[in-house]
């Protein structure tokens, strides 16, 4: 197997001194799609927010394409390929849906054109002159994942995107991912729901207490079932 | 003579004229302090001695390097755009982590500094500014005569005024201000250098209030303390208008300064402190200000 396009090594995250990741270890290959698994408060968005560089007060190694990410300023990140969907969606309410779309600037070449994303969101073309927060809360998720589609992001950092929506939205965000993963982006997948990412993932991890736990592939999860609903308590 | 609600017309028009004057400078300065606060959540007490900056830019130019008026005007706010980058570059960016009062301390310290030097340097009082020859002299309105320096000066601040509007609602680099001042984090880690759009706004920022400061010149006479004794009012007529509100700096600008050539003529013993009266009453009903957004 090729080297992987994500590593990340003993990674240790604080905000402040409070001590949230102890030694994170996580791989991705390209073009595959992995999701982490794990309750709240577990660490799975520092993760994320470790990875994207966005907590700066982190030790240990996040590789991302061969090149080592920690000594890569906030705003150079996004230029090195990796796109960040945060949890909570982070719409601009002082932009329209259109000025949102477009915010992120350009990263590489391949990214959606304006007309595939507005083919793929057609509520967004509908809605793209309403100030950005006045869309709902699934249109909002659609927004914020499709402006990183945009970009020519290479791998997507993805938050929970199914939190407190809708069936028929989260089905619709699931067919999304479909269609990223036919496309070869790569995709990191923050989910509590592992029926909705069974259907995309390939691989899972679980965390606990700001380490990775578990990792299986798809094709194990049904033996994984007792301990998944044990250790999330679903 | 004509009178309205027992004033000549010609005093009213006066008066109005005098308010939309100093209205233009209260909306220039009020707009470039709440680009900054927007964005760095600075209160730029500089914000005095940029504007002072600004009409000594001008006088210099024209003293020492013969340049005029007119070029003055474009160069006077880059020169004071470029070295508000660099004191934005060098000191004020490292603060950005503390707690807000050290930036207002910091500038405020700042001013200090450079309204000390210009007075070591030229002393305390005022030198005069001569208009461009082709703004002297005044035009007959009918209603009164209107000094044309005047008048340019409103026109030149509220075209100003709009294109940094314009600027800020309707570009791609506006799109990105108004982003950042939202959650510069995650625009930052879209992609965009927001250290660099800090530095580029505390420019824009002090630019505009350098921009005034030309402006003012033939008005006012240049001197090392004419901005500290404008800003004051400013900071009022930015609390009216809700800190941070772009629109609202504007409008407010021009309103209070009208308000306060009214009171001139209709009140005078009042018109010293009609902003702060008035500014007391926004605070008690609508403390976010007028234009801001309630928390
Ligand atoms: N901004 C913050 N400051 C301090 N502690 C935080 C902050 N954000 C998260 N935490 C703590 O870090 C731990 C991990 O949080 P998080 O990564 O958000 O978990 P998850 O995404 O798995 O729900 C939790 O104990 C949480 O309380
Ligand atoms: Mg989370």
């Amino acid at each position: 197997m090729s080297a992987p396009l994500l590593n990340v090594r003993d990674l240790h995250a604080w905000y402040g001194e409070s001590h949230v990741l102890h030694g994170v270890n996580l791989t991705v290959a390209e073009g595959e799609m992995i999701c982490i698994l794990g309750r709240n408060g577990m660490g799975k968005t520092t993760t994320l927010r470790s990875i994207m560089g966005i907590l700066r007060k982190r030790s240990g190694r996040i590789e991302f394409a061969g090149r080592d990410m920690t000594a890569v300023a906030l705003h150079q990140t996004a230029r090195a390929g990796l796109g960040f969907v945060p949890e909570e969606r982070g719409i601009f309410a002082s932009l329209s849906v259109e000025e949102n779309l477009m915010l992120p600037p350009k990263v590489a070449e391949g990214g959606m054109s304006v007309e595939e994303i507005y083919d793929l969101f057609p509520n967004l073309k509908e809605r793209r002159n309403s100030q950005g927060t006045k869309l709902s809360g699934g249109e909002q998720q659609m927004l914020a994942m499709a402006r990183i589609l945009r970009t020519g992001a290479r791998c997507l950092l993805l938050d929970e995107p199914t939190e407190g929506l809708a069936p028929v939205i989260i089905q619709a965000i699931g067919e999304v991912l479909q269609k990223l993963k036919g496309r070869g982006m790569t995709v990191v997948l923050v989910e509590q729901n592992f029926r909705f990412a069974a259907k995309v993932a390939d691989r899972f991890y679980l965390m606990d207490h700001g380490r990775m736990t578990a990792e299986f592939p798809v094709a194990e999860l049904p033996a994984q079932m007792d301990m998944l609903h044990r250790e999330l308590g679903v | 003579m004509t009178m309205i609600f027992g004033v000549p017309v010609q005093a009213l028009m006066g008066q109005l004229l005098v308010g939309l004057i100093n209205g233009s400078f209260y909306a220039l300065l009020s707009l470039g302090l709440a680009v900054i606060f927007g964005l760095l959540r600075v209160i730029n007490f500089a914000h005095g001695a940029q504007y002072m900056l600004g009409a000594f830019a001008a006088l210099l130019l024209l003293t020492v390097g013969g340049i005029n008026y007119w070029l003055a005007l474009l160069l006077a706010p880059v020169i004071v755009g470029v070295f508000a980058a660099l004191v934005e570059k060098t000191m004020l960016s490292r603060l950005y982590k503390l707690d807000p009062l050290y930036g207002l301390l910091f500038t405020f310290g700042l001013a200090l500094a450079i309204e000390g030097t210009f007075r070591y340097f030229f002393g305390a009082s005022g030198k005069p500014y001569a208009p461009p020859a082709q703004l002297t002299g005044a035009v007959n309105l009918g209603f009164m005569f209107l000094p044309i320096y005047r008048g340019w000066v409103v026109v030149a601040s509220l075209a100003v005024c709009i294109a940094v509007w314009l600027l800020i609602e309707k570009t791609k680099l506006g799109a990105y201000l108004r982003a950042a001042t939202e959650n510069p984090t995650l625009v930052q880690a879209f992609g965009v250098n927001v250290p660099l759009l800090l530095t580029l706004t505390y420019a824009l920022g002090a630019g505009l209030a350098g921009f005034a400061g030309v402006l003012a010149a033939p008005v006012y006479q240049v001197s090392p303390l004419m901005g500290s004794n404008l800003i004051i009012i400013v900071f009022a007529v930015v609390v009216v208008g809700g800190m941070g509100s772009i629109l609202g700096a504007i409008v407010t600008g021009y309103m209070l300064g009208v308000v306060e050539g009214l009171t001139k003529v209709f009140y005078p013993e009042a018109s010293n402190i009609v902003i702060f009266v008035i500014m007391a009453i926004v605070l008690i009903l609508r403390p976010a200000g007028l234009f801001g957004k309630d928390a």
